[in-house]
Parts: C-alpha cells; sequence; structure tokens
C-alpha cells in the first residue's frame, strides 16, 4: 500500500513539474502576474510530492517489503538499519529518485528564498526547473520504476553490494548529487537570463551562492568517494581517473571556473557570456556524467545499472537541454558583450586566466575520458587511457594555476602592477622556496613530484595567509571582522595547497612492504615495526571475518595496536578488506590482511603512508571555504542589488 | 566507486586474493620496482577498469608474473610492454602511445589551451571604443564609483 502512495505521489509529482515548466513560462511571456506567480507552490508541491514518493521507497526499505523488486534485489532483512536507508539510493532507481528529489529541493529553496528575486526572472528560472524535473521524472516512471512489486514476495533479499555497505559511501551519493543538482539551479538561471536577455550584476550576485553551494557540496561527494576507496580497497589508491570518477570531476571543474567568472560579472559586469556558457557546460557535463554513469557506455567499473534504453533516454534528455540552451546561447550571446575595460594584469585578467585553465583542465579530462570511445567507432582502434595520460595531460595546468593563484588574489581591479603583487607575497616565496629545499634535502630519490608539489602547496598555503593579512591591513584585530567571503576565499585556496602537497608526497614517499607473516612474526618497514600479533575468526551481523591483531612499534614504543579485516557476506559470496589505518599529521600506517598461504602463514601488506590526511583534510578546508563563504551576508543582502539601483555594498 | 570490478573479479577469480601476492615478488628490489611501474601502465585485459597490479583476476597475476620473467631474463622495460601489447593489442596500455590518429588526444589539451590564451588576449586587448554606448549616465558613474571601491571579491 505504502509503494503505491509512494507511486501515486511520483506520478502526481510529473503532473506538477510539467504545470511548473509551462504555465510560468507563458505568464512570463504575456506578464501574467499570477501565471507568473503560480509557479512557487508549485515547485513546493513538486518538492512535497517527490518527498512522499522518497519516503515510500525509504519505509519499504527499512520495513524489508520484499514484495517490492527494488527492496528485494537491493536489501536483506540482516543489513544493518544505516544501511537498509543507504540502500534506498544503492541503486540505480533509488538514486535517480533521490535524484529528482533534490532537484525538486532546489527548485523549492529557490521558490521560498526568492522573494528578492525580479517575479518575471523568478518564473522563468522555476519553469527551466520544473522542465528538468518533468524529463527526470518521466525517464523513472518510463525505464526506472522503484516501485514495481513482485507476484511472489520472496523470504529475503539479494543484500546491498557489500562494497556499498559502508559509511563512507552511503553518504557519498548524496553529496554527489546536491553537488550535480545544483548545478541545475545555476543553468536554469543562465537559461532564464539568456530569454530576459539581461546578464547584470545582481543576476551573478543571485547565481554564485547556488554555485558557491553546489561546489562546495561536489567537494564533499568527491572527497568522500576519493577516501572511501583510500581505505576500502586494501591497497590506499585514492583517485583512478575512471570515468565515473572523471564524470563527477569535470563538473568540479567548471563550477570552480563558473564562481570564479561569476564574481567577475558581479563586480565589474564584463565576462557575461561566457559566464552564461559556463553554465550551460557544468550542468551540462554533469548531465554527461549521469549518461556516463547510467548507460554504461564507457563500460566503467562503477556503472551497477547498464541499459540501452535508459542510455538513450538520458542521451535524449542531454541533447535537447544542452543542444537548446546552446541554440538559446548562440541567438542571444551578441546582447551581453558590454564591458568594461581591463588590463591584462589585474584581478580580472587573474581570474579569466583561473578560467582557461579549469577549463582546458576540464576539457583534458573530458577528451582523455570520452577518447576510446571515439577511438573505437572513428578508427576502430579499442585503445584505454588511463591515469599515465592524465598524470601528464592534466598536471601543467594545474601548476601554472597553483602559481599564478596567489598572485591572482592580491592583485587590484582594473590595472595592477606585477613586481609590486610579488613584493608583497615575498614572504610566501621565501617560504615556498624553503619547502621546496627542506623536501629536496630529505627526498632520497629524485623525485620531482614531491619538491613541486610541496612547494607549490606552500606556496598556496602562505599565499593565502598573506592576503588575508593584506586585506586585514596588517592588524590582527581586523581579521576577525573580515567579512566571510574573504575567509572562505583564503580557507580554499589553502585547502588546495594541502591537498596538493598531501597529493604529491603521499605518490612520491610512500613505502610498501608485502609478505607472508606468521604469528609472531615482526617486520620492519621505513623506521616503524609491526608485528602480527594474532588472526582469528569472527561473526558479524551479515558476514564473517577474519581479524588480525598487529602491533605497531617505534623505536620500541607502541605507536597503535590495529585491527585489520576481510569479511565475507555470504548472501552476496564476495569478500571484501577493511584495511586497518592510524592516521597522522605526518603519514598513516596502513596494514591489510590477505589470505591464508598454503606454507602457513597469512599474506600481509604494509603501508607508511606520508601526508594522507592532508589530501582529504585539504578537501575539508575547500567546501569550509565555500561555506564561509556563503554565509556572507553579503549575499543575505541581494534584495538591494535586485532593483539594479544599488549594489549591495558590503557593510565592513 | 570500484565496486563492480571487485565484484567481477571475485567472480571470475575461484579464491579471490589481493593484487601482488607475496610469492610474486622479486628477490631483487630494483627489478621489483620495475615491475611494479611496468605493472601500474598495463590495462587487465578483463577487468576494464583495474591495471595489473592492482587487479585479482588470475590472468593479471599471469600477467605480472610474465612481466617479471622477461626482466629476470634481461629484458628492458618497453621490450616488456611491448611484448604484451603483442599478445593483447593496445587496449591494455593506460598510456596511449602518440601515434596515428592518438596524437590528437595529446595535443588536444595543449591545442585548446592556446586557442583559449588567444581568445582570452583578445578579448583584453580589444578597445572598447567600437561596442562603446554612450557616455555613463550621473547614476552609472555614482554606481561605477560604488563598485571601484568595492574592492574585495
Amino acid at each position: 500500500m505504502i509503494a503505491e502512495l509512494g507511486h501515486f505521489a511520483l506520478v502526481l509529482s510529473l503532473g506538477v513539474a510539467l504545470f511548473q515548466m509551462i504555465v510560468p513560462m507563458i505568464g512570463a511571456a504575456r506578464d501574467r502576474a499570477p501565471w507568473m506567480e503560480s509557479a512557487r507552490p508549485a515547485a513546493m508541491a513538486q518538492f512535497g510530492l517527490l518527498g512522499i514518493a522518497f519516503a515510500a521507497l525509504t519505509v519499504a526499505f527499512v520495513t524489508s517489503d520484499f514484495s517490492v523488486a527494488l527492496v528485494y534485489e537491493n536489501s536483506h532483512s540482516a543489513k544493518p538499519m544505516i544501511y537498509k536507508v543507504s540502500g534506498v539510493w544503492g541503486n540505480h532507481e533509488g538514486s535517480m529518485l533521490l535524484w529528482v528529489l533534490i532537484l525538486a529541493l532546489f527548485g523549492a529553496a529557490a521558490a521560498v528564498f526568492g522573494d528578492n528575486l525580479p517575479p518575471r526572472l523568478r518564473a522563468r528560472v522555476l519553469s527551466v526547473q520544473a522542465s528538468i524535473g518533468s524529463a527526470f521524472i518521466a525517464f523513472i516512471l518510463f525505464t526506472s520504476n522503484p516501485f514495481l512489486r513482485l507476484d511472489v514476495p520472496p523470504f529475503d533479499g539479494r543484500d546491498l553490494n557489500p562494497l556499498l555497505q559502508d559509511p563512507g559511501l552511503a553518504f557519498h551519493p548524496p553529496f554527489l548529487y546536491l553537488g550535480y543538482v545544483g548545478l541545475s539551479m545555476s543553468f536554469s538561471f543562465a537559461v532564464a537570463a539568456l530569454i530576459e536577455g539581461r546578464v547584470d550584476a545582481a543576476w551573478a550576485r543571485w547565481v554564485r551562492p547556488w554555485t558557491l553551494a553546489a561546489w562546495m557540496f561536489l567537494t564533499v561527494g568527491i572527497a568522500l568517494g576519493s577516501w572511501w576507496a583510500y581505505y576500502e580497497l586494501g591497497w590506499g589508491g585514492f583517485w583512478f581517473w575512471d570515468p565515473v570518477e572523471n564524470a563527477s570531476f569535470m563538473p568540479w571543474l567548471l563550477a570552480g571556473a563558473l564562481l570564479h567568472s561569476a564574481v567577475v560579472v558581479e563586480k565589474r559586469e564584463t565576462m557575461k557570456a561566457w559566464t552564461i556558457l559556463l553554465a550551460i557546460m557544468a550542468f551540462g557535463l554533469s548531465l554527461t556524467g549521469t549518461f556516463i554513469v547510467r548507460s554504461g557506455v564507457l563500460t566503467s567499473v562503477h556503472s551497477f545499472a547498464t541499459d540501452p534504453a535508459r542510455g538513450v533516454f538520458i542521451l535524449g534528455i542531454l541533447a535537447v537541454f544542452v543542444g537548446g540552451a546552446l541554440t538559446l546561447f548562440a541567438a542571444r550571446a551578441g546582447a551581453m558583450t558590454t564591458r568594461t575595460v581591463f588590463s591584462p594584469v589585474s584581478r580580472e585578467g587573474a581570474l579569466l586566466l583561473n578560467n582557461l585553465l579549469l577549463a582546458v583542465a576540464a576539457f583534458v579530462v573530458f577528451v582523455g575520458t570520452l577518447w576510446p570511445l571515439v577511438a573505437e567507432f572513428a578508427a576502430g582502434r579499442k585503445l584505454s587511457v588511463g591515469p599515465p595520460f592524465f598524470e601528464k595531460a592534466f598536471t601543467p595546468f594545474m601548476i601554472v594555476l597553483a602559481i599564478a593563484l596567489p598572485i591572482g588574489t592580491i592583485l587590484p581591479w582594473k590595472r595592477g602592477r606585477m613586481g609590486r603583487a610579488v613584493a608583497t607575497l615575498r614572504p610566501a616565496l621565501v617560504l615556498a622556496v624553503a619547502v621546496a629545499a627542506a623536501v629536496f634535502a630529505v627526498s632520497t630519490g629524485k623525485s620531482a613530484l614531491a619538491v613541486v608539489g610541496a612547494a607549490l602547496g606552500a606556496w598556496l598555503v602562505a599565499g593565502s595567509a598573506v592576503d588575508l593579512w593584506t586585506r586585514a591591513g596588517g592588524t590582527p584585530a581586523r581579521l576577525g571582522r573580515l567579512p566571510g567571503a574573504d575567509w572562505g576565499r583564503a580557507l580554499a585556496h589553502a585547502g588546495l595547497g594541502i591537498t596538493f602537497i598531501g597529493v604529491s608526497l603521499l605518490m612520491a614517499w610512500q613505502v610498501e612492504d608485502i609478505r607472508v607473516a606468521n604469528i609472531g612474526d615482526r617486520m620492519r618497514i621505513a623506521d616503524y615495526d609491526v608485528t602480527l600479533q594474532a588472526v582469528d575468526e569472527v561473526e558479524g551481523p551479515n558476514y564473517t571475518a577474519t581479524i588480525a591483531t598487529m602491533l605497531v612499534e617505534r623505536g620500541g614504543r607502541q605507536v597503535a595496536v590495529l585491527h585489520p579485516e576481510k569479511r565475507v557476506y555470504p548472501v552476496q559470496a564476495m569478500p571484501t578488506t577493511e584495511a586497518a589505518i592510524t592516521s597522522g599529521v605526518f603519514r598513516d600506517i596502513y596494514l591489510v590482511i590477505g589470505d591464508p598461504q598454503k606454507g602457513g602463514g597469512w599474506a600481509v601488506r604494509s603501508y607508511v603512508k606520508p601526508f594522507a590526511a592532508w589530501i582529504w583534510s585539504g578537501c575539508a578546508m575547500m567546501a569550509l571555504g565555500g561555506l564561509a563563504s556563503l554565509t556572507d551576508r553579503r549575499y543575505r543582502v541581494a534584495a538591494t542589488a535586485r532593483r539594479g539601483v544599488a549594489r549591495a555594498v558590503p557593510a565592513e | 566507486m570500484r565496486a563492480a570490478a571487485v565484484l567481477l573479479a571475485a567472480m571470475l577469480a575461484a579464491t579471490p586474493a589481493l593484487a601482488v601476492q607475496p610469492d610474486e615478488v622479486l628477490p631483487d628490489a630494483e627489478l621489483e620496482a620495475r615491475a611494479r611501474a611496468i605493472s601500474r601502465d598495463l590495462r587487465c585485459p578483463v577487468c576494464q577498469g583495474e591495471n595489473i597490479d592492482e587487479s585479482n583476476a588470475p590472468i593479471s597475476r599471469d600477467l605480472r608474473l610474465y612481466v617479471r620473467e622477461r626482466l629476470v631474463a634481461g629484458d628492458d622495460d618497453d621490450a616488456v610492454i611491448d611484448a604484451v601489447t603483442d599478445r593483447f593489442g593496445e587496449f591494455v596500455l593506460f598510456d596511449p602511445p602518440a601515434t596515428g590518429s592518438t596524437v590528437i588526444l595529446w595535443l588536444a589539451g595543449p591545442a585548446m589551451a592556446l586557442l583559449g590564451l588567444l581568445i582570452a588576449w583578445a578579448f583584453v586587448r580589444q578597445r572598447p571604443a567600437a561596442t562603446s554606448p554612450d557616455s555613463l549616465s550621473a547614476e552609472e558613474s555614482a554606481r561605477l564609483d560604488r563598485i571601484m571601491r568595492d574592492d574585495d571579491m
């Protein structure tokens, strides 16, 4: 009964979305206020109905209602409660339902908090948002209905893929979707602005918080996924340049470019057409990502639902929305060229460079990801494009970006002087050189990666500190009164630096040890001693585990006692490794227990992973930076910007 | 995220095991390091997204052993990679060589960067005189003033 209720709510929501798509748009064209106004209750109703549908599916999972096919296929009565809940989106149908729910959530948020928007723009934004919603609700109803029943309900389910039964992965998809779908808001604003034929500072001020929020959620989502891979897969890899990872990385790069170019539109009313184009492309890449994951066209290791019918449907959605938006762009972009002048050496120039680098970096990832497909269709070559290509083709752009970034943040608008900027940054430069020298001195091998990565990271972190210090006029007391956006910028840029340091030092300095160990064996790895003390068999709630007890010492002093596990989930007959990690500021120690060996003993893998935690700490800082910028009260006073009379002048 | 890969590997391997096994490791540390580096750039032929160093599939184990065998026999890195490519095609190369149409792949990024730089340069250099609207109104000047003072992000 509850599943039918959810199904009914889903069908109704399609009707509401179609209404919201058509009526306000006509109202905006014919200047009929009530028609335009109808978008707001419709957006809330659409969200409410999808909320009911999602809740109904959640109830089916939580109560283990195996008469629902989806629950039977993806759940099990013995599964812990948290994974019964996360199982709702741990499959194709449920994750698409979450996708449209978040889409409707953003629409409803724009309706509720959109008091300050000009009514016509608001109506058009909500209408475009609803058109995306309609397309995806239709997609769910026609190709991926989560509420289908089984004629004969089985006694128990087939369980969720054990790899997905993990806290890191339970919350990875919702964050990723908040990011993907958040970009739909920027897209809706861009398309609405193209229909209006008007882009101004107020528009940019409206778009930026949505983009910032989307970027922040994407950062968290990607970091969670990468962290999960690090501790779950058993060798500590954190990024694979896999098509599906790239699918989330490309929108992240473009969202990063977009939130910087929106600053230029907001402050200087230039780069408007480019900003609109970025907004369209960023969401276009989100849709491409959805297409890649859902269609299985790239035979990625990720795609848990590969079905040509679904792929074609999403490709159709992609073609209509991106094609339509680009056509509109081609027709209207000419009207948006009013611009102010600026010198190449200026904040605008720096932000333009930022956009260029991020967009080209995203392009490199895009070409690399789709190249195997192109090569097979066009040249009949079956080839692979993997990490070595991306590391070589992508990294140079990040290096240039990192070198330019601190200089860009302290250049003034309009026209600046390079010599002066570099002079201000002298302390950061000195620190970066010192770090480079120190890293070079302790590197045994000739690792350029470690030296360059650490120096750039230090340059970014120290550059952010100089940036903050300069804003505060060199007075510590004024640091606390700086606007949230200043803190946000410094935090996010420093976070990028921290991630740079983590990635490069981990990749350059990792130590690995693979061997057969008997109980009582002592292994030396880097300057740590690891002793295999015991191996036990333990029963978990829905798995059996082999748990090792391993003592880690350094110079005779105990560092940690770790318990790496190897689990077997009988329902899916699938093993997983649960690495045991002790995380430190300067290194992680990462232990994995493998199979028992024929001649006795167990396969044991031990790693010392220097600066591993810095990778995700940096991501957390970037996300916090986004949050700090979002809390900047200047976004809350955007009300004054709407009439185009006064910009919201910072209340400092 | 690599759920399906591990699942596939688990189905292929009767007794699933973790990537490189202790009995595969060469006693010569330098040769082993070369073997690892080569393995990381070779794609497992059956499990799609993984390299043979990380993969659990039996064929990856065979390939890892083969790579080590060749290295011990005295082959250099390129010869080993060529030998594997001869058997499985360029599909196994994660680092596609820039030959034939693949040149486009390698040049796409730099070409786009160059094009972008040219466009950006033209945009910055373009004098606004041609498109400049009429001189600023009093209101617009006041607004411009505020913008100028509003020099933070």
